[in-house]
């Protein structure tokens, strides 16, 4: 079967500094792939080049089969079937939940308003948040903010979902609720590309972790095996010094 | 819990009086500057004269209607030229700030444009255009002083409002642009949709400012010679060797651009207030 997201020898650099060294990557249907590894090891890097945010220097990024690194191809409308949160949520505050959430459906994929609307709302009622339609982002807790940035990704109906540290900008007590949520969309079967340092919450949800070191994915396996049993040096130290901050 | 009562209403007291001390040091203080100030020009030795040519009530009433009927051009000036500056201002801005490579030569015009306009005096660009358009001698272009005095504040004032808006685009954080693309929206979505809004919505209190500069900026177009508040007051004062309806017309001007400096002011606050209130997370 043909990978949703496969990323082949893919290179990137800022000047003389390589930010990903070669990155093989592949992320089948319905699979949640975590990458994990130190800051600066490339994981959001890789996730925004994925989404066309960066552009790769050597290598090639394909989407359902189809190379869409490729200097010719629509970036546009690659990304309409890519969705992305971010560790800052980038929401519009100048538009209230709601519209946040069917700016896109409306504006991009020419949903029409009703639906548009019908669907947001179920989405937030689903996921904790009915009645927050017309509150603006500012009034929200950092874990109700990040919650609606990722309804505002799903509600476009996207390819696979990256999440890029979701969780990192928030207070500990509403981490959870944001990763609760993301369990849940992995039970509806989302395809998946998640950068974290959350190392229990990796165990539940991934069906695969990579660990990045210095823009390479070092090694990647099952997450009982490669968080129980790191074969190379560098996860294990990395691995050590999660746990010691604990 | 008995005595906590008892406590703030002590403390109560205390700042209650406190307050009434603060007015009334205030008071005073007020009292005595204006006192001193108005002790010194009364008792300067060119008061009479100065009373006499700058504050005659009697000048001041037979030249007010005329005096308003100017004031009324200087209104309608600034009406005019207002809406086309921002529509101008945004233009500008919005093509100095596109990346686009067709657009080059545009966006390089666009650059020169707020660079003279921006440079010269603005009583110099209301010289050129006002003498030298007409000297060009085109039968089909108006010889309208009014016109021609709010197209050269229109250029003028179009630089400064570009760069406010300018200010306001590039203010507005990368990642707002990252995630509207991210979400699909085309570049120009993102500006319509996302980074114009917040961006205007920053520069009103600027925005404003402009506005009441150029209220006042109306009256250089009497270089040209339209009877305007200004000028009609000077023509007042020469006739009959009376300067207050020079007052009159400041008056006048002080009507229109203090209320605007309020509203200002309160939406700066405002907007201060929200800064610090939202946007912590």
């Amino acid at each position: 079967m043909t990978p949703v997201v496969q990323v082949v020898a893919a290179t990137k650099a800022f000047g003389a500094n390589a930010v990903l060294a070669g990155i093989d990557l592949a992320v089948a249907e319905h699979e949640a792939v975590v990458l994990i590894g130190a800051s600066g090891s490339g994981k959001s890097t890789l996730l925004r080049c994925i989404d066309l945010l960066e552009e790769i220097d050597d290598g090639d990024i394909l989407l359902d089969g189809e190379v869409i690194s490729d200097p010719a191809v629509n970036v546009d409308a690659v990304r309409r079937r890519i969705g992305m949160v971010f560790q800052q949520f980038n929401l519009f505050p100048h538009l209230d939940v709601l519209t946040n959430i069917t700016l896109a459906p409306t504006r991009v994929h020419g949903t029409p308003r009703a639906a548009a609307e019908a669907r947001a709302r179920e989405l937030l009622a689903r996921f904790g948040l009915a009645g927050r339609e017309r509150e603006y982002p500012d009034r929200l807790s950092g874990g109700q903010q990040q919650r609606v940035a990722i309804i505002r990704a799903l509600a476009t109906d996207p390819r696979v979902l990256l999440l890029d540290e979701v969780t990192s900008a928030l207070d500990p007590e509403l981490v959870g609720e944001v990763l609760d949520l993301i369990g849940e969309l992995k039970g509806d079967g989302m395809t998946m590309v998640i950068a974290t340092h959350e190392m229990a919450f990796a165990r539940e949800v991934a069906d695969e972790i990579c660990f990045l070191h210095q823009g390479a994915i070092i090694e990647s396996g099952q997450p009982s095996t490669l968080l129980d049993d790191p074969k190379a040096e560098e996860t294990r130290r990395f691995l050590q010094r999660i746990h010691s901050k604990r | 819990m008995g005595a906590a009562p008892d406590r703030q209403e002590v403390r109560r007291q205390a700042r209650r009086s406190r307050a009434r001390r603060d007015r009334a040091t205030a008071s005073a203080a007020t009292l005595i500057v204006v006192a001193a100030l108005v002790l010194a020009v009364v008792l300067a030795p060119g008061w009479p004269s100065v009373r006499q040519s700058f504050l005659s009530w009697d000048d001041l009433r037979r030249a007010f209607p005329d005096i308003l009927t100017g004031f009324w051009l200087d209104v309608r000036m600034f009406l005019a030229t207002e809406p086309i500056v921002l529509v101008l201002g945004l233009t500008i801005a919005l093509v100095r700030v596109t990346r686009a490579p067709v657009l080059f030569p545009v966006r390089a015009a666009a650059i020169a444009f707020t660079d003279v306009f921006r440079g010269v005096p603005t009583i110099l660009v209301i010289f050129g255009v006002g003498f030298g358009v007409p000297a060009l001698g085109f039968s089909w272009l108006t010889n309208d002083e009014v016109i021609l005095g709010c197209t050269a504040l229109t250029l003028s004032y179009s630089a400064y409002v570009a760069e406010v808006f300018r200010a306001g685009i590039v203010s507005v954080h990368p990642s707002q642009r990252a995630g509207a693309r991210a979400l699909g929206l085309t570049a120009g979505q993102t500006t319509r949709f996302v980074v114009l809004p917040q961006a205007i919505r920053r520069v009103v209190p600027p925005l404003l400012n402009d506005f009441i500069s150029l209220q006042k900026d109306v009256a250089l177009v009497s270089i040209l010679g339209p009877v305007e508040a200004y000028r009609q007051a000077q023509i007042y004062g020469s006739e009959y060797f009376n300067y207050t309806p020079l007052l009159g017309a400041a008056a006048l001007y002080l009507c229109v651009t203090i209320p605007l400096t309020r509203i200002t002011d309160r939406l700066q606050d405002r907007q201060l207030a929200r800064r610090s209130t939202g946007g912590a997370a």
